[in-house]
């Protein structure tokens, strides 16, 4: 924790990004760093009820489960997937060049993430129009050719519980990506202070990752249960 | 009663101290606050009202019941009352009370810090909690709710003709609230701990805070997204919760308790960590098996997350899921049992004083024994199946809800309002409200675990006459447990104007808190204290040394 010697130095160094109540820049790093990993696992816990709910009932279901998930673009859902772990690979380097202090390349890396993740919220607009069209959204108006239409219902109002969620969060994370590219264009980060950068970059990953679960789990199913 | 040994009147007496109160007067200085201890008021005037509420809910409620007869008001609205009850005490009152008050006050301080770590985030919370608070009131006008506390499909999601989603709404987003305090207590106390404030030096109220903190960032989450699908199944109609559509309503109290049950610890173990406080400086004695009553924390909160099915019993769950869901609630019951041994173990040859924080932290520890084993009675898979869904419930949890946790605020009150207002509160009235409050509490709740045992069921507005007697004498029980509980709001709000000035350490206590000035300035200390002793070492004068030159020592007046 705050050393002594760090007190001291407090009042030599004093960084304008430094909030008054902390003893220096090490302690508010690490102070935000650990918030967020906290605040992703409050994530993995919202999430995880519905992935609770998905077990469930795809266990009971396996077969409509199956069947019902051939009604998804695999095709888009794979660009998709494609799509993101592309965007994290520029989050990391964007993060690698705040470390580093390349303002430029911070940008670049920035702008190509946040144009990355609007591309997988474009296609994911695209998919949703056509479960609009073909009458799959859950509700009244659900239309449903297959067997047992009403446990297909259930998975559907999976899929869109799921992905929507996600969505949700991506459209949280251009949000942040474009304070982050605004802020680093006025060159606020440098080597000492890029903690917004990193953190940014830890959410990022993580709704990356929910995807790269949600994607098989509902896209796939039909490959490994045969329907 | 102890009196401060040496407090130095302020030098300047021409130059008034600058204290967190004083900081500023305006209303936006108090609604645009990032002090932590000025948003700990603003909870607190929040809590406050919300206990009121729900008090005024409960006073119609024991008025029904005093009778055989629904005289007072319809079942329709006797639905309502207990619903909404249940609701203002949990999520608004009960949950956010000593963290959100107690914890955000004291734990900067009492680990050396300036604030916490995200003082933003920590106003956002109260703002969060107010506009929760704001749906749960508007569905509370509109026309209430009738589900009980506890939502359960199919009649929340496709029966209840009432305002379920606003009041569900206000629930979510209060939980929002809850999680931000957890998560910025974690991180206060992993990053801010003043220089040589190790974690075995914390005070024990800190570790359950700590642990609280852990259940509310891993509990909430689960409770949002359950609370969401009841929303969405109501507005919908897809099925999750619905077996005519393939859906299991099982799923929702599985859901529901994964939460609701580590929720009843997010209640008490900030309880327990006040009580820890209390007894060790009324005592002045250290605590006990410091170790093991911080570690008895962890473990609350771990096993807590472990033993919800025993809300289910009777519920379709496995009777094989039942046994082992009641093996472990009987593991559960073993850290706190570990902590009622080592508060009684610090008491014994302790120079115990009775003053009024002491008189409430003893009534926890009896008050919360007899709802902690009457907790073990219920977690017996075959006697519950008796006692489940009577009075015997709404007993057992009155008393660790009321008698401990609500017991354990008032404590923590009366021990820390000198510290937050800077006055001393008239001892001998606090001494009476709490006997009253003891007496009422007995009198109100005992009277129901008779009346549950005989088998009169929860969430009814008549009874058969046989019950009546009990029923009026739990009803008498109340309204003394009101006046005890009136009488505080009454001495402590006049001592903020009529109240002796408190001196820096009015209990002779050992934590930080006590080493600045009552109230403390706005950055807590003038310096950041240097951490040398451990938790509740008591000392006499020699202290001098370490700390100050004027013996009890008031870091902040040291320049
Ligand atoms: C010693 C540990 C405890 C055990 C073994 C225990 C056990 C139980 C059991 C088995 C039930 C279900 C009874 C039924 O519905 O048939 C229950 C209900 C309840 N308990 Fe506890 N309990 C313990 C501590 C606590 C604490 C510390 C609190 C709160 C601070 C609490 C609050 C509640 C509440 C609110 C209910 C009723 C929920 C409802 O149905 O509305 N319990 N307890
Ligand atoms: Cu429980």
């Amino acid at each position: 924790m705050a050393q002594s010697e760090a007190t001291a130095q407090h009042s030599v160094v004093h960084h304008p990004a430094l909030a008054h109540h902390f003893e220096n820049l090490e302690q508010q790093r690490e102070a935000s760093t650990l918030g967020m990993w906290i605040f992703l696992i409050t994530e993995i816990m919202f999430f995880g009820g519905l992935f609770l709910a998905y077990s469930i009932y795809r266990s009971w279901y396996p077969q409509v489960f199956a069947e019902a998930s051939h009604h998804l673009d695999i095709v888009l859902g794979g660009i998709n997937t494609v799509v993101l772990i592309t965007s994290s690979l520029t989050m990391a380097l964007a993060v690698y060049y705040s470390q580093v202090g390349n303002q430029r390349k911070l940008i670049l890396f920035l702008v190509l993430t946040l144009l990355l993740g609007l591309t997988f919220l474009g296609i994911k607009v695209v998919e949703y129009s056509h479960k609009f069209h073909d009458g799959l959204i859950p509700g009244v108006h659900f239309r449903y050719d297959g067997p047992n239409p009403q446990q297909a219902q259930i998975f559907f109002w999976l899929y869109f519980a799921m992905t929507g969620l996600h969505a949700l969060h991506m459209i949280i994370g251009a949000g942040i990506l474009s304070f982050l590219i605004y802020f680093a264009w006025r060159g606020r980060y440098s080597p000492e202070y890029h903690s917004p950068v990193e953190v940014s970059g830890l959410y990022w990953h993580f709704v990356d990752i929910v995807w790269i679960f949600l994607f098989p789990l509902l896209y796939l199913v039909g490959f490994h249960v045969k329907g | 009663m102890s009196t401060a040994v040496i407090h130095t009147p302020a030098e300047g007496a021409a130059e008034p101290r600058t204290t967190y109160l004083n900081a500023g007067h305006t209303l936006k200085s108090w609604l645009l606050t990032l002090d932590h201890k000025r948003i700990g008021i603003l909870y607190l005037l929040g809590v406050s009202f919300f206990f009121l509420i729900g008090g005024i809910y409960a006073t119609l409620i024991r008025l029904e019941l005093l009778t055989p007869q629904g005289d007072l008001v319809t079942a329709q609205t006797y639905n309502k009352l207990f619903t909404q009850h249940g609701i203002m005490m949990t999520f608004f009152f009960l949950i956010p009370s000593i963290p959100a008050v107690f914890g955000n006050f004291l734990l900067p301080i009492m680990i050396g810090a300036k604030d916490v770590a995200f003082p933003r985030l920590n106003l956002l919370s109260w703002y969060i909690y107010m506009t929760g608070a704001l749906f749960a009131s508007y569905a509370m006008f509109a026309g209430g709710v009738d589900t009980g506390w506890t939502f359960y499909p199919p009649y929340s999601t496709n029966y209840a003709n009432t305002y379920v989603i606003a009041t569900g709404l206000g629930i979510f987003i209060v939980g929002f609230s809850s999680i931000l305090t957890g998560l910025n207590f974690i991180v206060t106390i992993h990053t801010m701990r003043a220089p040589g404030m190790t974690w075995y030096r914390l005070p024990l109220f800190v570790w359950a805070q700590y642990a609280t903190s852990l259940i509310q960032v891993l509990g909430t989450p689960v409770l949002a997204i359950t609370l969401l699908l009841v929303a969405l199944e109501r507005t919908v109609g897809v099925g999750i919760f619905d077996p005519r559509l393939g859906g299991d309503p099982v799923l929702f109290q599985h859901l529901f308790w994964f939460y609701s049950h580590p929720a009843v610890y997010i209640m008490v173990l900030p309880a327990m960590g006040v009580v820890s406080e209390i007894i060790a400086t009324f005592s002045r004695k250290p605590i006990f098996g410091y170790k093991f009553v911080a570690f008895s924390s962890l473990a609350i909160a771990v096993f807590g997350f472990l033993v919800w099915g025993h809300h289910m019993f009777t519920s379709s769950q496995s009777v094989y899921a039942g046994m082992i869901f009641s093996l472990i609630s009987y593991a559960v019951a073993i850290p706190s049992a570990i902590k009622v041994f080592n508060w009684t173990a610090t008491m014994y040859r302790g120079s115990i004083s009775y003053d009024s924080p002491m008189l409430y932290a003893m009534g926890f520890i009896g008050l919360f024994l007899i709802g902690g084993l009457t907790g073990l009675f219920l977690a017996a898979l075959g006697l519950d199946v008796h006692v489940h869904d009577t009075y015997f419930v709404v007993a057992h949890f009155h008393y660790v809800m009321v008698g401990g946790s609500l017991l354990a605020y008032l404590g923590a009150m009366h021990y820390w309002w000198p510290k937050m207002t800077g006055r001393l509160y008239p001892e001998g009235w606090a001494r009476f409200a709490a006997l009253v409050v003891f007496v009422g509490f007995n009198l109100t709740f005992f009277p129901q675990f008779i009346l549950g045992y005989l088998g009169m069921p929860r969430r009814y507005y008549t009874y058969v006459p046989e019950f009546q007697l009990l029923h009026v004498l739990s009803s008498v029980g109340a309204s003394i447990l009101a006046v005890g509980l009136i009488l505080p709001a009454i001495y402590l709000l006049w001592s903020l104007k009529r109240g002796p000035i408190a001196p820096a350490d009015p209990w002779m206590a050992t934590g930080l808190e006590w080493r600045t000035s009552s109230p403390p300035p706005p950055e807590n200390f003038e310096r950041t204290p240097v951490v040398t002793w451990n938790a509740y070492e008591f000392r006499s004068k020699e202290e001098t040394e370490v700390i100050g030159p004027m013996g009890k020592p008031d870091v902040s007046e040291r320049k």
